[in-house]
């Protein structure tokens, strides 16, 4: 994949063949994969490929590690124990049952890391809520079992693209009870795309800040693209918003991430992200074949009515 | 004690004509009672375990190839409403109902007949919940969480909206007796703070019970109106909301994590001290830390709904209270090691569960941890990550309390003691095979793959291979506890003195074993040295 994982985040590294070996542990730490796309034998989140989605990948890393430490030091304190005070070693019980400067201590200690955790967090959490100055709008809106993107705005400028994107014809028939097809035979480019390819993906510019308002028509779904760093659930008359601002060309891949019913397994997300010049010329193409103003809603005006006011209650409070 | 025991052998004499019926189906003593939520428990968890064996044969390899999707979404929706309201929460009250008279110095539970109602309304439940599978229109799919508007697609709500009614009036019941018996039936000197780690942990669950079983019964009743009687509380078209259904199901559903979760700490702090033969370390903080968990689960349920666009202000919140948590949860494991530190430990079954349980559950913490920092969590939301997490938390947490409670009481219970060795073969067993089954979905989870999905791309095939082999062992272990139980109980030959283990403490262990029909006629007098905590000053 192009997306193949460079950033100043992650040490690249392919995990291939790595589980079951003995170092998974702290492959699963350190290494994972810099790839944006799932691979076989992954063990720690993609640090994906947006200017945001190291954050949540950092903060991973940063909360394992020192998970494991915290798990080192009390396992390694509860063998030594095991080991040296068993009855078999002769060992004798003490009578002491309370000791207040440790417990002071082991109170104290974790609430100072929880509070450096905290902080990393919230500042990350902030940048997230931000969408303000976007280039661009998408509206997404999840249906049982597909997704339906609406090209609001671009630089400014209205449009009116809009499309249905679901499950590619060839992961379709594979996915058939007892099809007699091979899932690691479909294949798009070269990739096992296997129930992760889709008809029409989203094609979006690079280096361009996206805002996306997500939405639902019938039930709750979530749109989820582990290379952008988020997941941001799609629920009927809510309309909710997300940003993001993509590095590196290349074709992304997610699912739906809320139980919405039998395909819910079934409705995969591809984010294609090109250049701008490449945008371009791909947008005049859809406005040229473009259908007449979508009979759809465009927009928010999609939203029933009533829903509004509560979406503008939340926008208000989500910036 | 002797009176105890003289007083028995009246009963039992008294007992004998009671045909099988009278005794199990009309009983009013809490050892039967207890008995049967303890039977009905592993029923269900049988029951619930195949389901789960469905699932990972399905996951076994890309592609489908044993169930359609809508079954399968049965199954995992099935598999957790079993698993949580049949297998874990009548086990705890099952291990209450036996050992709270026995540890308190109390002939029986406070309410006798409104505890065998709380018991037999249960079966009925579950049969017309599991019944909803051979009905037209399926069981229901939506996931154990019930989210509006798909949960009311499926044919089968009102039928699981009245199961989970009776569920909670049985929950309630057992909750307000269990509360009553430990405030008014103690023996006297058993002071609240000398009453054993397990017997607050069970009074402090039973009020979360109360507090949030009528918030369940209320989220879901409001799914019905919905459904049939035109009412949109969750419904946008409508005027309603779909999110407040969420907000309503998880200031239940947190607490309810709990509700699973604290009596398994209660039982964790009877075992390692008996065989570390050594007080449990910190007893008032361990009280302490019991207490604040429960009041701080009610302040955290949005942490379950990071991802359905909360408002800054509320994802900041909900963050820190959530993390905030980790402190007393912290404090339980330290003060464990330290019990064991300068004691003098014995590996008998139920201490093996019990070191498991404190490092697995820890680690089920951890990943709890990694959650609730808000950024992550929209990765990890949802995924596989989230699976493992909580069935940590749940499976080697919560379950591995019950079975190492079972093996630690089991011969006070029937007077025989189990195989130890084949106690240790379950135990080696399981203790393996559950960590195949779900360390490797903490990466599934970070690589992306979503939950209750029944199929998933192939870069997702090595590990759900190695998931579901390790699934299928660890339910095949399962059949060594029932064949361990079933030779305990009928064909043990090894008859277990009162005190059972050397390092036992407690007035449970005064009684002979098995226990007398009517545990403690006569009060007992407490000597503090002879408390599990021992004598607790300062
Ligand atoms: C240190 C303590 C804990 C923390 C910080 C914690 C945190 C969390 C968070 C943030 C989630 C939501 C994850 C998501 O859906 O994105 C979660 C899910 C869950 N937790 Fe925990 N947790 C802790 C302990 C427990 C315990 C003790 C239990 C039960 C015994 C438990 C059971 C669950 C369950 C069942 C879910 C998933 C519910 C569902 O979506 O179906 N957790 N936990
Ligand atoms: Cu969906
Ligand atoms: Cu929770």
């Amino acid at each position: 994949m192009r997306a193949g994982g460079f950033g100043k985040h992650g040490i690249r590294f392919r995990a291939k063949q790595a589980f079951g070996v003995a170092g998974l542990m702290a492959l699963g730490l350190f290494g994972g994969t810099a790839q944006a796309n799932p691979q076989p034998g992954q063990l720690n989140l993609t640090p994906g490929v947006t200017t945001y989605s190291h954050i949540p990948y950092m903060l991973n890393n940063v909360a394992l590690g020192v998970c494991v430490v915290i798990g080192i030091l009390v396992f390694g304190a509860m063998f030594i124990a095991m080991f040296r005070f068993r009855k078999s070693r002769g060992a004798v019980p003490e009578k002491w049952s309370h000791n207040t400067t440790v417990e002071i201590i082991w109170t104290a200690i974790p609430v100072v890391i929880l509070i450096s955790l905290a902080w990393l967090a919230t500042d990350g959490l902030r940048k997230f809520s931000d969408t303000t100055g976007s280039q661009m709008t998408v509206k997404v809106t999840g249906y049982q079992w597909k997704w339906r993107y609406d090209y609001v705005d671009y630089l400014g400028k209205p449009l009116h693209v809009d499309f249905m994107s679901k499950l590619d014809d060839q992961s379709n028939a594979t996915r058939q009870l007892d099809s007699g097809l091979d899932p690691y035979a479909v294949k798009a480019d070269g990739e096992q795309t296997y129930l992760l390819n889709v008809d029409h993906p989203l094609v979006v510019p690079i280096h361009t800040k996206i805002r996306f308002v997500i939405t639902a028509d019938d039930v709750i779904h979530s749109w989820f693209v582990p290379a952008l760093g988020w997941k941001m659930d799609a629920i009927p008359g809510v309309i909710n918003a997300a940003w993001t601002n993509i590095n590196t060309p290349g074709i992304y891949r997610g699912q739906c991430a809320e139980l919405c019913g039998q395909d819910h397994g079934f409705m995969p997300i591809v984010v294609k992200a090109v250049s701008q010049d490449d945008f371009a010329k791909w947008l005049a193409d859809q406005q040229k074949a473009a259908t007449p103003p979508a009979p759809a809603p465009a927009s928010t005006a999609a939203a029933p009515a009533q829903a509004t006011a509560q979406v503008a209650a939340k926008q208000s409070t989500q910036g | 004690m002797a009176h105890a025991a003289t007083h028995d052998e009246h009963h039992d004499e008294h007992h004998e004509h009671l045909n099988f019926f009278q005794r199990w189906v009309m009983s009013t003593n809490h050892k039967d009672i207890g008995t049967l939520y303890l039977v009905f428990s592993l029923l269900m968890f049988f029951i619930g375990g195949s389901f789960a064996m469905v699932i990972r044969a399905e996951l076994f390899k890309p592609g489908l190839q044993l169930v359609q999707p809508y079954f399968f979404n049965e199954m995992t929706t099935m598999h957790a409403l079993v698993m949580i309201f049949g297998a874990v929460m009548p086990a705890f009250v099952g291990l209450g109902n036996w050992m709270i008279p026995m540890m308190v110095g109390a002939p029986d539970m406070a309410l006798p007949r409104m505890n065998n109602l709380s018991f037999w309304i249960l079966p009925f439940a579950f049969a017309l919940m599991l019944s909803t599978l051979f009905l037209p229109g399926g069981g229901p799919a939506g996931g154990w969480t019930m989210y509006p508007p798909l949960s009311i697609q499926s044919a089968s709500t009102a039928y699981v909206v009245f199961a989970i009614h009776l569920m909670g009036i049985s929950s309630i019941m057992g909750a307000i007796n269990i509360i009553a018996t430990i405030l008014n039936m103690r023996a006297p000197g058993m002071d609240l703070l000398k009453m054993p780690v397990f017997v607050w942990s069970w009074l402090i669950t039973a009020f979360l019970l109360i507090a949030v079983m009528p918030v369940l019964a209320g989220a879901v009743t409001m799914l019905l109106t919905d459904k049939y009687f035109n009412t949109h509380f969750f419904d946008a078209a409508g005027g309603g909301d779909p999110v407040l259904f969420q907000h309503v199901f998880w200031f239940f559903g947190h607490p309810e994590v709990y509700i699973m979760i604290l009596p398994a700490f209660g039982i964790i702090s009877e075992i390692i001290p008996t065989f570390a033969r050594k007080p449990i370390f910190g007893y008032k903080a361990m009280v302490f830390a019991i207490a604040s968990i429960a009041f701080l689960s009610f302040i955290v349920w949005a942490h379950h709904m990071f991802a359905v666009g909360l408002p800054l202000g509320a994802e900041i919140f909900f963050m820190y209270a959530t993390m905030l948590i980790a402190v007393p949860t912290g404090v339980k494991v330290f003060n464990w090691v330290a019990t064991m530190w300068g004691g003098s430990m014995t590996f008998e079954t139920p201490m093996l569960f019990a070191i498991a349980f404190v490092i697995l559950f820890t680690i089920g913490g951890f990943s709890g941890l990694m959650l609730a920092l808000v950024p992550a969590d929209f990765q990890y939301h949802d995924t596989y990550f989230v699976v493992a997490h909580f069935h940590y938390v749940l499976v080697t947490g919560a379950i591995f309390a019950i079975m190492a409670a079972t093996y630690y009481w089991i011969p006070k219970w029937t007077g025989h003691m189990y195989s130890e060795f084949w106690g240790k073969v379950h135990f080696w067993n399981s203790v393996v095979w559950v960590n195949v089954l779900f360390f490797p979905q903490h990466f599934l989870g970070l690589a992306g793959m979503p939950r209750r999905i029944p199929d998933y791309n192939v870069a997702f095939a090595n590990f759900n291979m190695i998931s579901s082999i390790g699934g299928f062992l660890f339910g095949a272990s399962q059949l060594i506890f029932l064949g361990v139980l079933i030779h305990c109980v009928w064909f043990s030959k090894k008859k277990a003195t009162d005190r059972v283990w050397e390092g036992a403490r407690g007035l449970e262990w005064t009684l002979s074993s098995p226990p007398p029909h009517h545990s403690f006629t006569i009060a007992p007098v407490i000597h503090d040295e002879e408390l599990a905590h021992g004598h607790v000053e300062d």
